[in-house]
């Protein structure tokens, strides 16, 4: 088997080496290495990651093929640079056995351009009311280690502090969707000035922070592992940090989304811009990244979620919350951490690569480039800039809020298991 | 109201007038005499001014009928706008006065009264509008100034004064009322 | 303004006041007339696209469409295609492909106009949009306002009821507002969004003290149903704090009126004498709701591309 010789590359942003790939690992670093029998990559003023993890993916498989399928999604996450995701429970049926866990990560098996972890379900059927067989599912095939019903909260205190607590005995973690939902009632959209003018029901800070309060107290109590996903507001930031303090085992996700827009878009009553939790305010924005910089937000995690031209091209009430972020994810943190100068090249690999694969317990990701270690990684170009053309998306879905936008940095190359996947920024004929 | 005032961009010419205050005050005098004898009297007859200089006219006229005759006539303003053949082309524009006397219309002799005669297509909308508001008995048209270039078969029965024009050109009424003087101008046409 | 009205937020003064006088102009040209009827839209279709039912806002539309000559089309969410699950954007292109001149639409979403007019070439018209706004409402109370007080600018309004649910009142702040009026919101805290702090209004939870120093009130609808998501503990509360009866009405300047956009809940805001007292120009809105509609038919669709200002 004929390697790869990556040359010329800036690891993670500092010294610039030769990688060679071979049989899936990294056999070779340093200056002017020989190619040999390995095809040249040539990287010169890129820069090479860990492959990119997403912990927050809904591929919409089983049940949704006509907005995403596992297929689709891959080439969306290995386009973006990713190397491994975590499928969303949200099916349907829902991922609450082994026996779905078990389809869906052979699914992503059978597609072969990104890893696929399932996430499990905490209750059967996300309904809130009954425990999932949570050890079934980590012990199935699949692995799980990461549980959530997102899309909806568990709002039972009870029935969360079971579930901590309960996934402690295989080391897994709770990634909850922070939404009280009795005040989110019918909500369309962040509460605020905004709301009010366009007669939009509002979905207030509080509902999230009380949850992430909530939910952090139990954590404690209990000595579990809390995962928050999708953090939205600057309050939130402030009660991680708490938490953080504390020395609670308490990570935290956010989206590029919240990172850049705000609820002002939702004046063009478009759903493209609707999403949950919703878009913030220009405050709430500053503060994501600053918690981000900081650490206090562990992740960026995309809630890439697909939906039909029918689920958005309708009145704003009645479309589904959600929007792609696989292949725009680090553009926009590029553009609104890099770029800025609040996050350098080793930060990106932190809070994209090393941090969730730790959670997600995925060992062979998340690994910085060293010999001998294994040949996820990522290739970015960060000088190169494209514009969003929804229509030129992998995937069947068009929903990106950042369609004609301009953005920072091409993924030219991504390597899953030393097998490049992207290769001069387009899917390898192997992938498509 | 066929033609608004004011001189056009890239006129070549500069305005002549073509009557004075006194000119128009004679003017007016004539036609008010006219219509007395014509009508008897001004027996059963409204005046209604099409907006917005006909307006004023209609009012100087009915002024100078009690005067000469201490008949007192009914006027007002019918406003044709809503009646327009060329709203598709030229859009919505603001609505002008309707102020019909008391009496209405039905049964009498309504003389409509507007300051220039042109393609004749005011004038039709005025006829359209008067019909709905009832049946007048007779329908007469007095013009200030009738300038031809007719795009319909209408003609008016009181003329103040006739002014051949070249299409090119723009006559320009001006009445105290509305513009602070007396006065008709003819403006632009070739070089 | 361009070639939709969707709220009365795009409405800058001239004109807004333009629609007014049109308004008027139109109130003159079917004054003392044997055909109750203008020639001024003839060929033009005007689609009444209704999903929720508001007979008083489709007739007066429905109106205002033919005494402009206009042919109406009424679309209603019962028993047509829409109610059968077809999508907005189905039905949009529905009424494309018939010609329709203006789409005059009122639905439960906010934001359902809006949506429309990316797939309509015609003119759209909001009638009441969800909980955001009902700029036609709002015309034909600042033209009441007008007709009745001779201005307003510098008037006092007070806006009392569910503001929080009311694109009445969302639609009345702008243009009042923008016409110079001083407006006061008034309302149990639970029925002002969060967000009001940034209208350019006062806000009183205390009717009583705000009726002696007001021009106009304005009484918005409150449902029972808020009660039973407690917003206000019982309707006999609701309508001891926030109700206008006649003692209360007594407290009022001596020229100011009531009015109501209607339907009224009678004993609920406001007590039957209050509706039916000579202060009350409930009325003059239902017939002014016509002309104002004419003229905002008039203005969008005359020319190619109709437009107001």
């Amino acid at each position: 088997m004929t390697g790869w010789l990556i040359k010329g590359a800036s690891i993670l942003g500092r010294e610039r080496a030769d990688v060679l790939v071979e049989s899936g690992r990294i056999t070779g670093m340093g200056a002017d290495l020989a190619a040999g029998d390995a095809t040249v990559v040539d990287a010169d003023g890129q820069i090479l990651l860990p492959g990119l993890v997403d912990l927050h993916t809904h591929l919409r498989e089983p049940g949704r093929e006509d907005a995403e399928t596992v297929a689709s999604g891959s080439r969306a996450a290995a386009l973006g640079g990713f190397t491994a995701v975590c499928a969303m429970a949200n099916t349907d049926p829902v991922a609450d056995t082994a026996g779905v866990v078990e389809q869906v990560w052979s699914l992503g098996r059978d597609a072969g351009l990104v890893d696929v972890q399932p996430i499990g379900a905490v209750t059967v059927g996300l309904a809130g009311s009954q425990l999932a067989e949570l050890g079934a599912m980590a012990a199935s095939a699949a692995k799980v280690r990461i549980f959530s019903d997102d899309g909806h909260c568990v709002s039972d205190p009870r029935l969360m502090r079971r579930a901590l607590e309960y996934v402690k005995a295989f080391d897994g973690v709770i990634a909850q969707h922070a939404e009280e939902p009795s005040l989110t009632a019918g909500a369309q959209m962040h509460e605020g000035a905004v709301s009010a003018r366009l007669g939009l029901a509002g979905w207030p800070a509080v509902a999230e922070e009380a949850i992430i309060a909530r939910d952090a107290l139990l954590a404690g109590h209990v000595g579990s592992r809390l995962h928050v996903c999708h953090v939205s507001t600057a309050g939130s930031v402030e009660i991680l940090r708490w938490a953080k303090s504390k020395g609670w085992r308490v990570t935290a996700e956010v989206c590029p989304h919240h990172l850049l827009l705000t609820d002002e878009l939702a004046g063009s009553y478009d759903p493209v811009y609707k999403v949950n939790p919703p878009l913030r305010t220009a405050d709430d924005v500053a503060a994501l990244r600053q918690g981000l910089a900081e650490g206090i937000i562990d992740v960026v995690a995309t809630d890439h979620a697909p939906h039909t031209l029918e689920d958005k091209e309708c009145e704003w009430s009645a479309a589904r919350p959600g929007m792609l972020g696989l292949q725009t994810a680090l553009p926009i943190v590029i553009h609104t951490m890099v770029e800025p100068g609040a996050l350098d090249w080793d930060g990106v690999a932190e809070r994209m690569s090393r941090t969730p694969a730790r959670i997600a317990g995925l060992t062979e990701h998340g690994r910085d480039p060293a010999v001998g270690g294994p040949a996820n990684l990522t290739l970015v170009d960060p000088a190169a800039r494209w514009t969003v053309v929804p229509s030129e998306l992998a995937g069947p879905s068009r929903n990106t809020p950042y369609s004609g936008m301009t953005l920072p940095g091409v993924v030219t190359a991504t390597f899953l298991h030393g097998r490049p996947t992207v290769l001069g920024g387009k899917l390898t004929e192997s992938a498509s | 109201m066929a033609e608004p005032a004011h001189d056009q961009a890239g006129d070549t010419r500069p305005a002549r007038q073509i009557l004075s205050d006194s000119d128009i005050s004679r003017v007016i005098d004539r036609i008010a005499h006219q219509i007395l004898e014509k009508t008897r009297g001004a027996a059963e007859t409204v005046l209604l001014g099409i907006p917005t200089r006909g307006v004023p006219l209609a009012s100087r006229l009915a002024e100078r009928i009690a005067a000469f005759e201490g008949a007192t006539i009914p006027h007002g303003a019918l406003d044709v706008t809503l009646y327009r053949d060329d709203l598709r082309i030229r859009g919505a524009r603001a609505l002008g006065p309707t102020d019909v006397p008391a009496d209405g219309v039905d049964g009498r002799r309504v003389i409509l009264v507007d300051d220039v005669l042109y393609s004749g297509r005011t004038v039709r909308a005025a006829l359209n509008a008067l019909y709905d508001l009832g049946r007048p008995s007779q329908v007469q048209l007095a013009v200030l100034v009738d300038r031809g270039h007719r795009q319909l078969p209408i003609r008016a029965d009181y003329v103040g004064k006739n002014i051949p024009t070249a299409a090119s050109e723009n006559v320009s009424v001006h009445l105290k009322e509305h513009d602070g003087t007396d006065e008709v101008l003819l403006s632009g046409g070739a070089a | 303004m361009n070639r939709h009205l969707l709220s009365a937020a795009d409405l800058d003064r001239d004109t807004a006041t333009l629609i007014l006088d049109t308004a008027r102009g139109m109130a003159a040209a079917m004054t003392g007339r044997e055909v109750r009827k203008l020639p001024t839209l003839r060929g033009r279709t005007v689609v009444n696209l209704f999903y929720e039912d508001s007979t008083r806002t489709r007739v007066s539309f429905e109106a205002a469409a033919k005494r402009l000559s206009a042919d109406v089309v009424t679309f209603s969410a019962k028993g047509s295609s829409v109610s059968k699950g077809e999508s907005l954007k189905d039905t949009a292109l529905t009424l494309q492909a018939m010609g329709a001149d203006a789409v005059v639409v009122r639905h439960s979403a906010s934001g359902a106009p809006h949506r429309l007019t990316e797939w309509l070439d015609g003119s759209v018209v909001n009638a009441g949009d969800g909980t955001h706004e009902h700029p036609t409402q709002a015309l034909l109370d600042a033209y009441t306002i007008r007709e009745r007080m001779g201005r307003l600018e510098g008037l006092r309004v007070a806006i009392v009821g569910d503001v929080l649910h009311s694109r009445v009142a969302r639609s009345n702040v702008h243009l009042l507002t923008t016409f110079g009026a001083d407006v006061t919101l008034v309302a149990p805290p639970t029925l002002l969004p969060v967000g009001v702090t940034d209208w350019p209004v006062d806000v009183s939870y205390d009717l009583d003290g705000v009726l002696p120093k007001v021009d106009v009130v304005m009484m918005l609808r409150v449902q029972r149903e808020r009660m039973n998501d407690s917003f206000f503990p019982s309707a006999r509360e609701y309508s001891r704090r926030y109700g206008l009866d006649t003692a209360r009405m007594a407290r009022l300047p001596g020229e100011a009126i009531v009015m109501h956009p209607g339907p009224m809940i009678r004993g609920m805001e406001i007590a039957a004498e209050v509706a039916d007292s000579a202060r009350s120009v409930i009325v003059d809105q239902v017939a002014n709701g016509v002309l104002v509609r004419m003229a905002v038919l008039y203005l969008l669709l005359s020319g190619e591309k109709g437009s107001m200002a």
